[in-house]
């Protein structure tokens, strides 16, 4: 999941109004910028979908990292395709954000000095191809398990850029798990990187669904409103049961010896990921947390002559056509 | 920062003989710009055949309040509907 934790804002509203907001969102009605909604619900879905476009936005940075190093040009074009659809998916979920009145520059600058966050996951390093072949199948595998129920959240802005990335997804998945096979199949050298890009990646990529239910205060009143649509168990539990089989069919040893087969619960059974790993990475002592906001800060920072210079432009032959009218 | 860029609301015709279709918006700089970006960003996998853009700010919209006002007096005029109307069937199709 790439909103991990988002905390829900108390609510301060007209208790009738409230009633008729929450009647809207029960019989499947979409709730439109311009409606009237429950100040809880404008800044909880603001903190969420702003995280969301954070982490497609920050996710792309462990992919670049190995667009010039791609095996061979046609891996290279897929990368560079497929990277480039995240910003894409960054930038659909920031124009649902500022439908709620929030600027992109404020969700920028909140991004850029901490104040908000992004997912955990992206604070793991791409080691070697084989990383990036694991971050395209199990990643996006994860969070396509988080972002198709959410075509159905409450929120229209939000629900529309949701069936549109997840029409961009599955190649994202795909082309992580045909990168991920070559090698499998491959060299023994080569089937090891494999095995050991699922043995890292595996517990983190269960992290990106949040701590579990147990320990989720925050999730009862998104489910209500619908900006939540499964628990965190539940999607890790989906997660686990169709990737263990895929896991399987490349040859490769579980990364968990905890994964068995239970046949009472009709589910995998498996070890949970290390939570106080977590919570660190989420306080920003991952691997790569400092890596990941100091090349965000810097792009910006190195953007921003060309930002200037385009609007700069922009208004004087704006000004020039007035004048000639 | 306060240098942003206007947000413009993104039109594109997805196949010849249709409508242009609000598929969401973006900031650019100018119009033209505007028009490049969208290109990158709505229609990567032949989603288009046309591209309009408008400043967000010129639009005009109806306010959710004014539904009522609005739309219920068409709710009273069920004769502009075809099937309101019975036609024997010798008539035949119409
Ligand atoms: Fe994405
Ligand atoms: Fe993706």
């Amino acid at each position: 999941m790439y909103a991990q934790m988002v905390k829900s804002e108390a609510t301060n509203d007209d208790p009738e109004k409230l009633a008729a907001f929450q009647e809207r969102i029960d019989r499947g009605e979409k709730i439109e910028p311009k409606d009237w909604m429950p100040e809880g619900y404008r800044k909880t879905l603001i903190r969420q979908i702003g995280q969301h476009a954070h982490s497609e936005i920050v996710g792309q940075l462990p992919e670049g990292n190995w667009i010039t190093r791609a095996p061979t040009l046609e891996r290279k074009a897929i990368l560079l395709a497929k990277v480039q659809d995240e910003a894409g998916h960054g930038l659909y979920l920031y124009c649902a954000a500022e439908t709620m009145g929030v600027s992109r520059d404020e969700l920028t600058e909140m991004l850029l000095d901490g104040r908000m966050k992004y997912s955990s996951i992206f604070n793991y390093p791409t080691l070697n191809w084989a990383d990036i072949g694991a971050v395209g199948w199990l990643v996006d595998g994860a969070a396509i398990m988080n972002q198709v129920p959410l075509q159905r959240t409450s929120f229209g802005p939000y629900s529309r850029a949701m069936i549109r990335i997840c029409k961009e997804e599955s190649f994202h998945q795909r082309q992580g798990y045909d990168a991920i096979r070559k090698m499998a199949e491959g060299t023994p050298e080569q089937k090891k990187m494999a095995q050991d890009a699922v043995n890292r990646l595996w517990f983190p990529s269960l992290m990106m669904f949040g701590p579990s239910d147990k320990d989720s205060t925050h999730s009862e009143q998104s489910m209500k409103w619908k900006i939540k649509i499964n628990t965190n168990d539940e999607l890790r539990q989906k997660f686990v049961d169709q990737t263990v089989p895929q896991i399987e069919f490349l040859g490769l040893d579980l990364p968990d010896p905890g994964i068995k087969w239970n046949e009472e619960r009709g589910h995998y059974d498996y070890t949970d990921p290390d939570w106080s790993e977590f919570f660190d990475v989420i306080k920003g002592n991952g691997p790569c947390n400092v890596d990941r906001l100091a090349a965000r800060n810097k792009a910006w920072d190195d953007g921003a002559w060309v930002r200037d210079g385009l609007l700069a432009h922009a208004q004087k032959k704006a000004a020039r056509k007035h004048a000639a009218e | 920062m306060k240098n942003e860029w206007p947000l413009w609301e993104i039109f594109i015709r997805g196949q010849h003989g249709m409508s242009h279709r609000h598929v969401g918006s973006l900031h650019a700089p100018d119009a033209e710009m505007a028009i490049k970006n969208a290109r990158d960003v709505y229609t990567r996998r032949n989603e288009g055949v046309s591209i309009w853009v408008v400043e967000a700010n010129h639009i005009a919209a109806s306010s959710p309040g004014d539904k009522g006002p609005l739309y219920e007096p068409s709710e009273s005029k069920v004769y502009r509907h075809p099937t309101f109307f019975d036609i024997p069937e010798e008539v035949g199709a119409m």
